[in-house]
């Protein structure tokens, strides 16, 4: 391996800047979105009048279930509940 | 004062820094068994990677970034099951990261009635492959003491004066360039050391 000297390794350090917080926050909240998501869809298909509530205020619902209503869950939810 | 060889004690860790503790197989092993601490973890440690790809590799705009941001991580938690080798979940990322990008770019020129066949500019290989590089000496970074890893990523990669990184870090701002020197040393002879292979092609993305 060729020697490496401080600019080149501090050229190679900046390439790798963090991503938005935001951002990494809201993969790292993947799992317990699906498991609120999955626990609402449960719910709704067994239940026509807890579905109705739901599909009136899809953000309440998930806020209800501990979900962060994030744009691209809120869409999840509601594709979701078409598929039913 | 500046005490010699005390770079390693004194910094409060960056929960974004990532540490060496933990193989990527092991990691994705707990993420498979339900891990949500793992997961956590493995998002932390590939964040960067995926952003530079797109940012920097495919120069994405920031809202189509963090679409595949948030796509890239979605079908890895999908599909970490089907991953064949653990040990190459790096490269796996990566070509599915790649991958996604060049959807979202085919898809923008669908929306935009451009000719299919004029796909907006692909990054050369070279900024790819300098992006695993980078990949590299940022894992050869997280085996260093706690204070050299928070020196040298406030400043090269997060921009950060020498007054704020002496300010966060509790050190006189006039220390940080001979320290920030004495760790560029530490790094070059672990990242020589490791003597690590360019990353493999092995994973395949499902």
């Amino acid at each position: 391996m060729s020697n490496y000297d401080h600019e080149q390794l501090s050229r190679l350090i900046g390439m790798l800047p963090p991503a938005p917080e935001a951002w990494v926050q809201a993969a790292q909240e993947l799992p317990a979105a699906r498991r609120g998501l999955d626990e609402l869809v449960a719910r709704a298909e067994a239940d026509a009048a807890f579905r109705a509530e739901v599909l009136a205020d899809l953000e309440r619902a998930l806020q209800t279930e501990g979900v962060e209503p994030q744009p691209r869950v809120v869409e999840e939810l509601r594709r979701l509940l078409a598929d039913q | 004062m500046e005490a010699p060889g005390d770079d390693g004690e004194a910094a409060a860790r960056s929960p974004e820094l990532t540490t060496a503790e933990v193989s990527d197989a092991a990691l994705v092993a707990r993420c498979r068994a339900g891990d949500d601490d793992a997961w956590r973890e493995l998002v932390e440690r590939f964040s960067r990677y995926v952003y530079a790809i797109a940012v920097q590799g495919f120069r994405l705009r920031q809202q189509d970034a963090e679409d595949v941001f948030q796509d890239v991580f979605a079908r890895v938690y999908e599909r970490l099951g089907s991953l064949r080798d653990d040990d190459a979940v790096r490269p796996w990322i990566a070509q599915l990261t790649r991958r996604v990008c060049i959807d979202r770019l085919r898809s923008g020129s669908r929306e935009s009635e451009a000719d299919l066949d004029d796909l907006p500019e692909l990054p050369a290989e070279d900024a790819l492959t300098a992006l695993e590089e980078a990949f590299d000496v940022h894992e050869a970074m997280a085996e260093l003491p706690q204070n050299c890893q928070q020196i040298l990523d406030r400043f090269f990669a997060r921009d950060e004066s020498y007054r704020t990184i002496g300010d966060t870090l509790g050190l006189p701002a006039g220390t940080i360039a001979s320290r920030i020197s004495r760790c560029l040393d530490k790094l070059r002879d672990n990242f020589e050391g490791r003597n690590v292979p360019p990353a493999a092609s092995g994973g395949q993305v499902t």
